[in-house]
């Protein structure tokens, strides 16, 4: 997806983080390689060696980004508004913890209903009735019916197996 | 035997009514998510997987290939009535469509998308038929260095030949690359970057990574614009072509074909590659000259043909070689592998009814296609009214949907949340997506044929290029990495940066 430019943000400091972000990776890779029992076989080429030329290459592409960075030549991102954001990794970050102790459908239903919010609908209360609703419904499809395995809590257990 | 009387013999198979359901449910889900923004194939395909695992392996690839037709057929209404293209092989069309639309001739433009892609399909398909063979008989005389040559070649034209940075194309393809080292050593057994972590062992999960990147990044980006999108245009008057549209569209429908099946079929990109140049073509070769730019019906026909072959060619070298050179491709790799099936050359000998079933079943899911399309088309417009608050509701529910139901873990779902994030990133700044998933399933695949070439010549690095074949691939490759760099320095880059490889 391409979006238009807008001039009043910089890039400089956005190239450097990537910069950053890929040497980080880079290392991760190098310490990691250098855990390895090196054993080439035949080949020479042991499971450490990939790795290494993965992070070589990393570097290289750091150090190219950091001179992209210095030039700006980097895309400028138009305006973000960050509270739609804020909004949907707030859902996902509750279904992660309320998974497997409120269930399936009321954390899936609670994500819904964020990430409706961070579209501008609202009342909340009313986005997570629908999405209860529809998680409900792809519950009883997914795991009565296609036998997926999705994790249940009181709710589930009240309405499929009560 | 040949060709034809294995297809015939898939052609039984595919009658199956199983797998006409399976086939008819593929185009459903394909046509649908090619109209619905922020999905396309290769999401839909990941979101499927985990759903499919218990079902049928033939029947759970057609539908995979058919929604991958269907893609290509659904992205096309939306580009001609919204402006915003459904998927990224129909960015093109937008330019003419969406002019044809706004001077109230929607209806052609949609018929002449429609018929565009029937034709190239039909043909594209049979081209598949015909060629599969011949390649898979090529394929049995390549050894690993040929293989890996092959996959650099993949590499380079997915990450760094199109798009308007080489830079942050391979950065991209090295980030997958890197993610594909994670997990146990496919020939020694070592485990590579797990921390203990026991979810790390197998990998990163393709659907997790393909799911977060593609549905939540979209999603987040989507979220944090500030501009609503454009309105829809109404279509007004008569869905028929005339005489003169028919003339001025089936010689595009053809060069169309002709040009979007070797780009699939060769690792040189996808079906965006494809459309922009018949679009680029078409522009060359008009008599109308003064048309375009304000809604020529060869600037929707000829590129609507070519991303429909395109896709059909993709298959040739994801069947016989194993190669994915889209993401949408490398996702259906992914489909294969979750049912102990290698696309490869073997796979033609081992499993020829599935795969000429597969085929056979294409050239049904195409009719099924056009009759969706022509007559329907009034339905697949009212799902652009679904408010974009339920719309993405839905797609969030369903992307983690598709990784609890593989592994409902938090380390899943964190990962999943940080790859989102990820992906959102990478699109405020313009680095491109699919060449993270195609280097996150190509690397390991990359990493086994090299090392096991080094063996049989027994570390020495000059085998790779040692014969003339895989000689002539990394030369291509180096070729496809060079040239574009010097045209971009030259400032010609606008070519290749509206080639942009995107998502599918």
């Amino acid at each position: 997806m391409r979006q238009g430019s807008s001039p009043e943000r910089r890039p400089r400091g956005a190239a450097f983080v990537i910069a950053a972000g890929l040497t980080g990776l880079a290392v991760m890779l190098l310490v990691d390689a250098a855990g390895l029992r090196q054993d080439g076989g035949y080949a020479g080429v042991g499971p450490a060696d990939v790795p290494r030329i993965v992070a070589y290459g990393l570097l290289v592409l750091a150090g190219l980004t950091v001179l992209v960075g210095v030039k700006g030549d980097l895309p400028r991102p138009p305006r973000q508004a960050p509270a739609p954001v804020l909004w949907i990794l707030g859902g996902l970050g509750l279904q992660l913890v309320l998974l497997h102790v409120v269930g399936f459908v009321l954390s899936g239903a609670l994500l819904f209903g964020m990430t409706a919010r961070a579209f501008g609908q609202r009342p909340l209360w009313k986005n997570v009735a629908v999405g209860l609703v529809l998680a409900l419904v792809i519950y009883g499809i997914f795991d009565r019916l296609l036998r997926l395995n999705l994790p249940g809590g009181p709710l589930e257990m009240l309405i499929f197996r009560g | 035997m040949d060709s034809f009387s294995l297809l015939m013999q898939g052609l039984v198979t595919a009658m199956q009514p199983m797998i006409l359901l399976y086939a008819l449910i593929g185009v459903t889900l394909g046509t649908a998510v090619g109209v619905l923004p922020g999905i396309g194939p290769a999401l839909t395909v990941a979101l499927l997987l985990p759903v499919t695992y218990g079902l049928d392996p033939a029947g759970s690839l057609i539908m995979f290939a058919g929604i991958y037709y269907g893609g290509m057929y659904g992205g096309s209404t939306t580009s001609i009535l919204l402006n915003t293209p459904g998927e990224s092989a129909s960015i093109v069309t937008a330019i003419e469509g969406n002019r044809m639309a706004k001077a109230g001739r929607g209806g052609p433009a949609l018929a002449t998308a429609a018929i565009g892609s029937f034709v190239a399909g039909l043909i594209a398909t049979l081209l598949l038929a015909f060629l599969a063979p011949q390649v898979v008989k090529l394929a049995l005389t390549l050894g690993p260095r040929e293989y890996f040559a092959l996959m650099v070649l993949a590499f380079v034209t997915v990450s760094a030949t199109f798009g308007d940075s080489a830079l942050r194309g391979l950065t991209s393809l090295f980030i997958g690359l890197a993610l594909a080292c994670v997990g146990i050593d496919g020939l020694t057994g070592a485990a590579r970057l797990t921390y203990g972590v026991p979810q790390l062992m197998d990998g990163i999960e393709t659907t997790t990574l393909a799911v977060a990147l593609f549905a939540i990044g979209e999603a987040l980006a989507v979220a944090a614009m500030l501009q609503p999108p454009d309105g829809m245009h109404k279509i007004k008057g008569s869905v028929r072509m005339t005489a003169t549209d028919w003339a001025r569209s089936w010689k595009a429908w053809l060069r169309g074909t002709f040009i979007g099946f070797p780009i699939g079929s060769m690792p040189a990109g996808g079906a965006d590659v494809a459309s922009f140049l018949s679009y680029a073509a078409e522009r060359k070769l008009t008599k109308h000259p003064e048309e375009f730019g304000t809604g020529a019906i060869e600037g929707v026909a000829g590129p609507e043909a070519a991303n429909n072959a395109a896709a059909a060619g993709t298959l040739v070298p994801l069947l016989t070689l194993g190669l994915p050179t889209t993401a949408t491709a490398a996702i259906m790799l992914a489909g294969f592998q979750q049912f102990g099936l290698q696309p490869g050359p073997l796979l033609f000998v081992m499993n020829a009814e599935l795969v000429w079933g597969l085929i056979a079943a294409l050239l049904i899911a195409n009719v099924m296609l056009v009759i969706l399309n022509l007559p329907l088309i009034g339905l697949w417009i009212k799902l652009l009214s679904i408010p974009r608050p339920w719309l993405y509701g839905g797609i969030l529910l369903f992307a983690t949907l598709g990784t609890i139901g593989v592994n409902p873990s938090p380390v899943e779902l964190g990962m999943l949340i940080l790859f989102g994030v990820m992906g959102y990133g990478m699109r405020l700044y313009g680095y491109p997506v699919a060449p993270v998933v195609v280097g996150l399933i190509l690397g390991p695949m990359a990493e086994q044929q090299l090392r096991r070439a080094l063996a049989i010549a027994q570390g020495d690095w000059t085998t790779l290029v040692a014969t003339p074949v895989s000689a002539t691939l990394l030369g291509i490759s180096a070729v496809f990495l060079v040239v574009p760099m010097l045209m971009r320095l030259r400032g010609r880059g606008q070519v290749l940066s509206q080639v942009a490889g995107d998502a599918d």
